[in-house]
């Protein structure tokens, strides 16, 4: 074509990144690679091809971890891993800094090997992917630096075990490693099998950063390699990936006492109202779904849009899908790049083609011959029973249905099991700030979509996984409370067969929506005093008592709404009543325990009501300081139904201690009473009575928590179970809560000073909330 | 108007489309417009990082962006010498034996942009040229001398031989939601224009927020403004891509909804070779090809015209360029 022509037609043209620095890396490493263990390069092994998905060239090979392999960089990590800690915040924030300015010496070798590998286009990777990567080792330099002074008492967890995705390799590799070392960790980390070669470079850039060796350490290989090292005796777990995978990994350490993060696949709603700039609107899903093919776990991929705007909506929709450009990732000017793998466009197609509703729209394209593509798609015309509008895709597929009017949108929005991220398209702020906190996810944009920052926090809700990557919630998944806790002795029941007669029975009921039940099976345990002497019944609870108390804690969903000063003002009036029963419940105590601090026990649990009165109004969020004109509130949020094996050991106390931050944050609660001894929780529900506590919002049952265990911790209607119980539940509960992620905080089997600092505070309000990210670009 | 000119010169607009007759002021339709700051702000962002155009491409993307430049002029030295000057160049923006090199002989740009007092002079030099001269009008540039006057003075320059005339809205109208009066006033504007072409100025850098430049787009073209422009290179903030966006997008609207296609003109501020591609980048993406034509786009420059030249230079010799190799404008 002659100049003459091109001024004619005006085509774009080609504009391709040059590969041939990256590919000369490659040379320089021999094409081969092996795995990077305590602070060098093994030699390769057996292994796999890394191929360049546009294409299908092969560029480099790389090695299979064997289980030596992986027990060399644990032990390799192991070793570091003190010293490490030792080096102290100020030390490591130097080799943080170090890693983040390599990153961006390097940054475009490093986009254009992304690229190669992975098939995102360059400008991806060049504009987004590595400048993000370097400024999460920025951030964590900060928190490394900051860490003695803001989080006293707070350790490394030891060594970490990270397992990352082949979506965003870099940047996933950067979101796990820089909190992890910030903290004084040490990490086994594995890229996906398709996507390595970031990883290698980044090896490359620790020695060059003069990392000391050990601190981190990469294996390659595919899913089983993932599975050793999971089973590895590493300290804490996190993994990027499937909901398929992250269930099996919940599963898999369940009671191991391994600390877990999962972040997990999503279905994430896109909504429009009627009063959105719609042309904005439109753009944003560019950046929704289209960004990097759509194997984003964010990806806005259910479009909701309200009825009256979605004919027109539709079709500049599809307007400005004919002006994207889809084919070679290194072309500067390529909006869609090549999908990962084959196998992930063979399930693409296979998702679509198996669709028989809707109507299908296309970007007329031609897709390369060779390589894996998938042209963008937009499905309209679905509804929320539509097979793809409940799967996830993962592929450049965009699916569409309707509403009619605000709370039917955060009803579409809310029906999946998925809870990652949501966007709300709305010029009217009302509109959009009542529905953001509405929508059941951990990350939501207010007219935008994808943004990210090491400063605000990432991660999700339901089956979209648990803990939070970014922020400061994110350094909680990487620290624990320092100290060596002390093993929990079983808390056993007081046998007997003497009995004393009362001078009037009384009949012990579970407490449920507000109202004192007999328990479903009809059965109860006697229960006896230290002298054997039979003291009174408590009702055997079963597991449809917690079908029924769960389902009276739904109901109380109101209570999230309440105000804080409300819920306060509840906690006051229980301690208050609480208060007034002193002696009574002081004298049940002792009888029960056989101990005579039912008077302290008491004292401790009234101030702990105070306590968390207290903090009902002041556990506040946050506005985090994220690059955009705008905020990024960091929010607190009830979990939603918790689930609660009360201590047994402190049958008051323990209770109220579990009790009180879950409501006072706006959890309802489902509490299973101390098993051996109960009698002071079902007096306890009187004073509840006649505290003005809504209905549902606490629920109690007695019986044995290891009968109960199984049927709460496996409900899917229960977001969070805790256990303090002296009956080692942990693995049951952990392994229970695969089926729907729910968040888990058990004990592992140590003891916690119910009467101490460790019986209240920062950690329980933590767990009584997540953090949902809610970004607010604005501007006149 | 230019009958003399060429029927192979098809940059003026109306040879080649339906001029817009504008329509009822629609002011449903005008409310309804909204602009979020920070999505268009995004969208403009990220635009460069998303479109590259390179080598034989690159150079023939400049070579359009030439023939969609309103060569300007309008400063209050000027006179019928420095306007003769400023004509030559628009006759050869670029140096003969760079557009031999590029195949491209015969490149003129889009237009030339004076005073009403120069447009006689203008006229005479670009006579036999096909380059049609467009005056700014109405009060120019802050458009508040007395209303009869402004048409008045749209009259004189049509008789004065402007093809084209740029007028000045009254920013208070916007500024004060009143709708029906810039309507009206850019109607009475048009008729005062006849067979010359209106390009509507907007002078975005005062109107306060995105949403007022996108009601005040939308007035002006049911009004029957054949052209919207940004600015009058007087304000303090002139063209910038996210008010382009804004503009371009009501513009498509407009088309949607009357098939008349309205033409675009960022003025001010737009003086590098990178800055003239963003913008045709722009167009493409969110207008169309059918856009980048000199009869739907303008340029309002004076100083963009001399980077071009030193890039073409550069494209032909594969070495960099200086100011001085080009002719002066």
């Amino acid at each position: 074509m002659t100049i003459k022509d091109i001024f004619q037609s005006m085509d774009y043209g080609t504009a391709p990144e040059s590969a041939g620095d990256a590919l000369a890396w490659l040379v320089d490493q021999g094409d081969r690679f092996g795995h990077f263990i305590d602070g060098a390069f093994t030699e390769p092994g057996d292994g796999f091809e890394s191929r360049n998905p546009a294409t299908g060239e092969v560029l480099a090979l790389l090695t299979q971890a064997t289980p030596a392999d992986v027990e060399a960089a644990v032990s390799a990590a192991r070793r570091a891993q003190p010293k490490w800690a030792r080096l102290g915040g100020a030390g490591r924030a130097r080799f943080l800094y170090a890693l983040a300015r390599l990153l961006q010496k390097h940054a475009r070798l490093f986009a254009v090997l992304e690229t190669l590998d992975n098939g995102k286009p360059i400008r991806e990777s060049r504009d987004i992917d590595v400048p993000l990567a370097a400024r999460h080792f920025y951030y964590h330099a900060g928190m490394a630096q900051l860490m003695a002074a803001e989080l006293p008492g707070r350790e490394a967890l030891g060594v970490c075990g990270q397992v990352i995705p082949w979506n965003f390799p870099l940047l996933m590799l950067a979101w796990k490693v820089a909190p992890a070392i910030a903290m004084g960790n040490t990490v086994v980390l594995k890229p996906a099998e398709y996507t390595s070669l970031t990883a290698m470079l980044f090896a490359d850039i620790c020695r060059q950063a003069g990392l000391p060796k050990g601190v981190v350490n990469i294996v390659t290989g595919d899913g089983h390699v993932g599975e050793m090292i999971v089973k590895a005796d590493v300290d804490k777990v996190a993994f990027t990936g499937s909901t398929e995978v992250g269930r099996k990994i919940r599963a898999a350490t369940a009671g191991s006492g391994k600390a877990l993060t999962l972040e997990l696949g999503g279905k994430s709603p896109y909504i429009v109202f009627e009063d959105a700039d719609i042309d904005s609107a439109v753009e944003g899903l560019v950046d929704a779904i289209w960004f990097n093919q759509g194997q984003v776990c964010c990806a806005g991929s259910r479009l909701i849009v309200q009825e009256g705007i979605a004919e027109r909506f539709h079709a500049k929709l599809r307007a400005r899908m004919d002006k994207l450009r889809i084919g070679d990732p290194l072309d500067k000017s390529i909006d869609v790049g090549a999908i990962v793998d084959p196998s992930q466009l063979a399930r693409i197609q296979a998702l679509v083609d198996g669709n028989t509703e809707g109507e299908v729209y296309r970007t007329p394209c031609t897709l390369p011959n060779q390589g894996c593509y998938y042209a963008p798609t937009l499905i309209t015309g679905l509804h929320p029973a539509s097979h793809l509008m409940q799967e996830e895709i993962f592929g450049p597929v965009l699916c569409a249905t309707t509403f009619r009017t605000p709370g039917e949108a955060v009803e579409i929005a809310n029906n999946t099991r998925y809870g990652l991220a949501a966007s709300v398209w709305s010029e009217n702020i009302n509109v959009a700030l009542d529905i953001a906190p509405k929508l059941a996810a951990g990350v939501v944009w207010v007219n935008g979509t994808n943004m990210f920052d090491a400063a605000a926090g990432f991660g999700g809700v339901r089956e979209s996984g648990f803990g939070r990557e970014g922020g400061w919630e994110g350094l909680q998944a990487y620290t624990r409370p320092a100290g060596k806790p002390k093993p929990l002795k079983p808390v056993m029941p007081f046998k007997g067969d003497t009995v004393e007669p009362q001078a009037v029975d009384r009949t012990a009921k579970l407490y449920i929506g507000g109202k004192q039940v007999r328990p479903d099976g009809g059965y109860a345990r006697a229960i006896h005093n230290r002298n054997g002497t039979l003291i009174g019944q408590a009702p055997i609870a079963n597991r449809k008592d917690v079908r029924n108390a769960v389902e009276a804690a739904q109901g109380g969903r109101g209570w999230a709404a309440a105000t804080a000063h409300l819920r306060a003002q509840i906690l006051y009036y229980i301690a208050e009543n609480l208060a007034a029963r002193k002696d009574e419940f002081a004298v049940t105590l002792n009888r029960m325990t056989g101990t005579r601090s039912g008077d302290k026990e008491v004292d401790a649990s009234v101030d702990r009501l105070f306590t968390y009165a207290a903090w009902a109004d002041k556990f506040d969020g946050q506005v985090r300081s994220v690059p955009i004109r705008g905020a990024a509130l960091a929010m607190r949020e009830p979990c939603g139904v918790i689930g609660a094996f009360c201590p047994d050991d402190a049958p008051l106390l323990g209770l109220v201690s579990v009790m009180a931050p879950a409501i006072a944050m706006g959890n309802r609660v489902v509490l299973v009473a101390s098993e051996p001894f109960p009698l002071a929780a079902t007096d306890f529900y009187q004073v509840l009575d006649t505290s003005d506590l809504p209905g549902g919002v606490v629920n109690i049952l007695t019986g044995s928590h290891a009968d109960l265990a199984p049927a709460l911790a496996s409900h899917m209607n229960v977001e969070s179970v805790w256990s303090f119980s002296s009956t080692d539940l942990s693995a049951v509960i952990e392994k229970a809560a695969a089926g729907n992620l729910k968040r888990t905080w058990v004990n592992d089997g140590a003891a916690r000073d119910w009467f101490g600092a460790e019986g209240e505070g920062r950690p329980f309000l933590e767990a009584a909330t997540e953090v949902k990210t809610v970004w607010i670009p604005y501007g006149a | 108007m230019h009958s003399t000119h060429s029927p192979s010169q098809i940059h003026l607009p109306q040879t080649t489309e339906p001029r817009n007759p504008g329509m009822a002021l629609d002011l449903d339709w005008v409310m309804r417009a909204t602009a979020n700051r920070s999505a268009i702000e995004r969208r403009a962002a990220t635009l460069p990082g998303r479109r590259s155009v390179k080598k034989d491409f690159q150079a023939a993307w400049l070579c359009r962006a030439i023939s969609c430049i309103d060569l300007t002029t309008l400063a209050g030295d000027d006179t019928a010498g420095r306007v003769g000057r400023l004509c030559a160049k628009a006759r050869q923006p670029v140096r003969a034996d760079l557009l031999d090199a590029l195949g491209m002989g015969g490149l003129t740009v889009g237009a030339v942009c004076v005073y009403h007092d120069m447009i006689a002079p203008a006229v005479t030099a670009l006579e036999g040229s096909g380059i049609p001269v467009a005056a700014v009008s109405t009060g120019f540039p802050a458009g508040l001398s007395p209303f009869h006057l402004r048409v008045a003075e749209i009259g004189e320059s049509v008789t004065a031989g402007a093809a084209e005339i740029d007028i000045v809205i009254s920013r208070r109208h916007v500024l004060t939601g009143n709708w029906q009066a810039l309507y009206d006033e850019t109607r009475a504007f048009r008729a005062a224009c006849g067979e010359a072409h209106v390009k509507a100025i907007l002078a975005t850098g005062e109107l306060g927020t995105l949403q007022n430049v996108a009601r005040a787009s939308l007035v002006c073209m049911m009004a029957g403004a054949d052209f919207i422009k940004t600015s009058t290179g007087k304000e303090s903030v002139n063209a910038t891509l996210p008010v382009s966006l804004v503009m371009i997008r009501a513009i498509r609207d407009y088309h949607d909804a009357t098939g008349y296609r309205v033409g675009y003109k960022p003025a001010g501020g737009i003086s590098k070779a990178k800055d003239a591609l963003n913008y045709l980048a722009l167009i493409k993406e969110e207008l169309g090809d059918r856009w980048l034509r000199p009869d739907l786009f303008r340029f309002g420059a004076s100083s963009l015209l001399g980077d071009i030249e030193r890039q073409l230079e550069h494209h032909v010799t594969g070495a960099y360029s200086a100011g001085w190799r080009h002719a002066m404008a």
